[in-house]
């Protein structure tokens, strides 16, 4: 069994941040995105200040920079395409180390850039000093309707048991000579991923039934951890 | 004698898509008694037990549980009397840590409060994994998720425990602190098992289910040493296995 959930993203601490009511660092959260994304990208003192704000945030957690920009990997598809923009882009060319690029693609490119890593940087942040069940408390506060904060619930429940099924089933693959880097093979992961989808899905049903043999009439009871 | 506390009377069953599964089931289990479910696989032994808690609705026949029949009106206590544990520990527990998952049948049933706290501490001490109990499921071994799905059921306090194989993926030793831990309860078992030697060993009494009618209804040791039963209903013993020398076990 991998690690389980709670445990690759949160880092596990006792600061004033880390125990901050999960329902404000979720209004936090969403507050200072739609902030960022709405500053124009010209405004490069806001970004600065955004930046700091944030790792002043990140300091006072405890929680290791370290540990936050590593997991910040998870951001490389959006790097790269930010990184083609500016050759691809119209417009007024500029020269940069020698190469021409595109002056607004290279704007663009940077907004992109700083949009984006705040944002990851932030909702790491929320991660790494937030129970996933606290998350989902909060959202309960917030008043997300039930059946939404039950799936998330699930959701999170099930990632690693669904994880280890596709671990399972590319070993039991590549023990009879399946390469999953070549894209000779790649219609096969695909066949792999609706078995997968079905196995889920069965698994889903299955699920349903024990629950309903306890009980269940469609609302999770509250159960209050002393 | 007073009513069973399981009776199954001329249960049929066909499934939507037409296949038939049961042709019929008469199956009575008296409070206190340890019965195990035997038979081939495909002989609808996971189709009697969905009738057992009215997930399923028979085609003709009936279920009654202490002789209250199993039917829409009365299916929130038909569940809490019979508890089932699925094969599979992981589409038991479902919930984050071991308490809520605990907590989630009596909870369905409206127990609360400090109430609530000892029925969970409760089924857990039966299993022994009482020093679990705020730990997240998945992080447990199978032994432990396995003995952890039996407290989900236990705490809603049942008249009958219904297994769908217990024993199954246990490692040896699991396996027998899962037979100790069974032998312990005070409370009646059903138990749906191809594990001969732990239905010999924990059962005095054996129904063989072979093509959804009941073939033989006997204490167990009588079965697994009747060798034309067995190779109709194509039953084995495991290799090396002979109740014979081991004897009847006493109840």
């Amino acid at each position: 069994m991998g690690a389980g959930h709670g445990h690759r993203l949160h880092y596990h601490g006792h600061s004033r941040v880390h125990r901050a009511p999960a329902h404000l660092k979720l209004l936090a959260l969403v507050g200072f995105m739609l902030v960022v994304v709405a500053t124009p990208r010209e405004w490069y003192a806001a970004f600065a200040l955004y930046a700091a704000l944030l790792l002043g945030v990140a300091v006072m957690s405890g929680v290791p920079l370290g540990y936050l920009l590593k997991r910040l990997v998870i951001e490389t598809p959006f790097v790269l395409f930010a990184l083609l923009v500016p050759f691809v882009a119209t417009g007024p060319q500029v020269e940069v180390l020698g190469v021409s690029v595109s002056e607004p693609g290279l704007l663009a490119a940077w907004g992109l850039l700083v949009k984006g890593t705040l944002g990851v940087l932030a909702s790491l942040t929320l991660a790494a000093t937030t129970e996933p069940d606290q998350i989902l408390r909060g959202l309960e506060r917030l008043r997300m309707p039930e059946l939404i904060v039950q799936i998330m619930g699930f959701m999170i429940r099930y990632l690693d048991v669904v994880t280890a099924e596709l671990g399972r089933m590319t070993t039991a693959m590549r023990s009879r000579g399946y390469d999953p880097r070549s894209p000779r093979h790649w219609p096969v992961l695909a066949r792999a991923l609706g078995a997968l989808f079905i196995r889920s899905y069965e698994r889903g049903e299955r699920v349903h039934l024990a629950m309903l043999s306890r009980g269940y009439t469609g609302t999770l009871p509250r159960v209050e951890e002393p | 004698m007073s009513a069973p506390v399981l009776d199954v009377h001329g249960l049929a069953y066909a499934y939507p898509d037409g296949h038939q599964a049961l042709f019929g089931v008469d199956l009575h289990v008296h409070a206190g008694e340890r019965v195990a479910l035997l038979g081939p696989n495909g002989a609808g032994k996971t189709t009697l037990v969905l009738h057992l808690n009215g997930i399923l609705t028979p085609g003709a026949g009936s279920v009654s549980v202490s002789g209250l029949p199993v039917a829409k009106q009365h299916l929130a206590e038909i569940r809490r009397r019979v508890g089932i544990v699925f094969q599979d520990p992981d589409d038991q527990l479902f919930l984050g840590t071991v308490r809520q998952d605990v907590a989630f049948g009596p909870a369905n049933a409206g127990v609360r409060g400090a109430e609530l706290d000892r029925r969970v501490m409760e089924a857990l001490d039966q299993v022994g994994m009482a020093d679990f109990v705020d730990r997240p499921p998945h992080h447990l071994s199978f032994g432990q998720r396995r003995r952890v799905a039996v407290a989900t059921v236990l705490a809603t306090r049942p008249e009958i425990l219904v297994l769908d194989e217990p024993s199954s993926n246990l490692d040896p030793a699991s396996r027998r602190e899962l037979a100790d831990i069974l032998r312990g309860l005070d409370v009646t078992v059903l138990m749906v098992t191809h594990d001969l030697p732990y239905a010999l060993e924990l059962c005095p009494r054996s129904v063989l289910l072979s093509d959804g009618v009941v073939v033989a209804d006997a204490p167990t040791y009588d079965v697994l040493t009747d060798d034309a039963l067995m190779r109709a209903h194509r039953l084995e013993l495991p290799f090396g296995f002979d109740p014979r020398i081991i004897g009847n076990l006493p109840a």
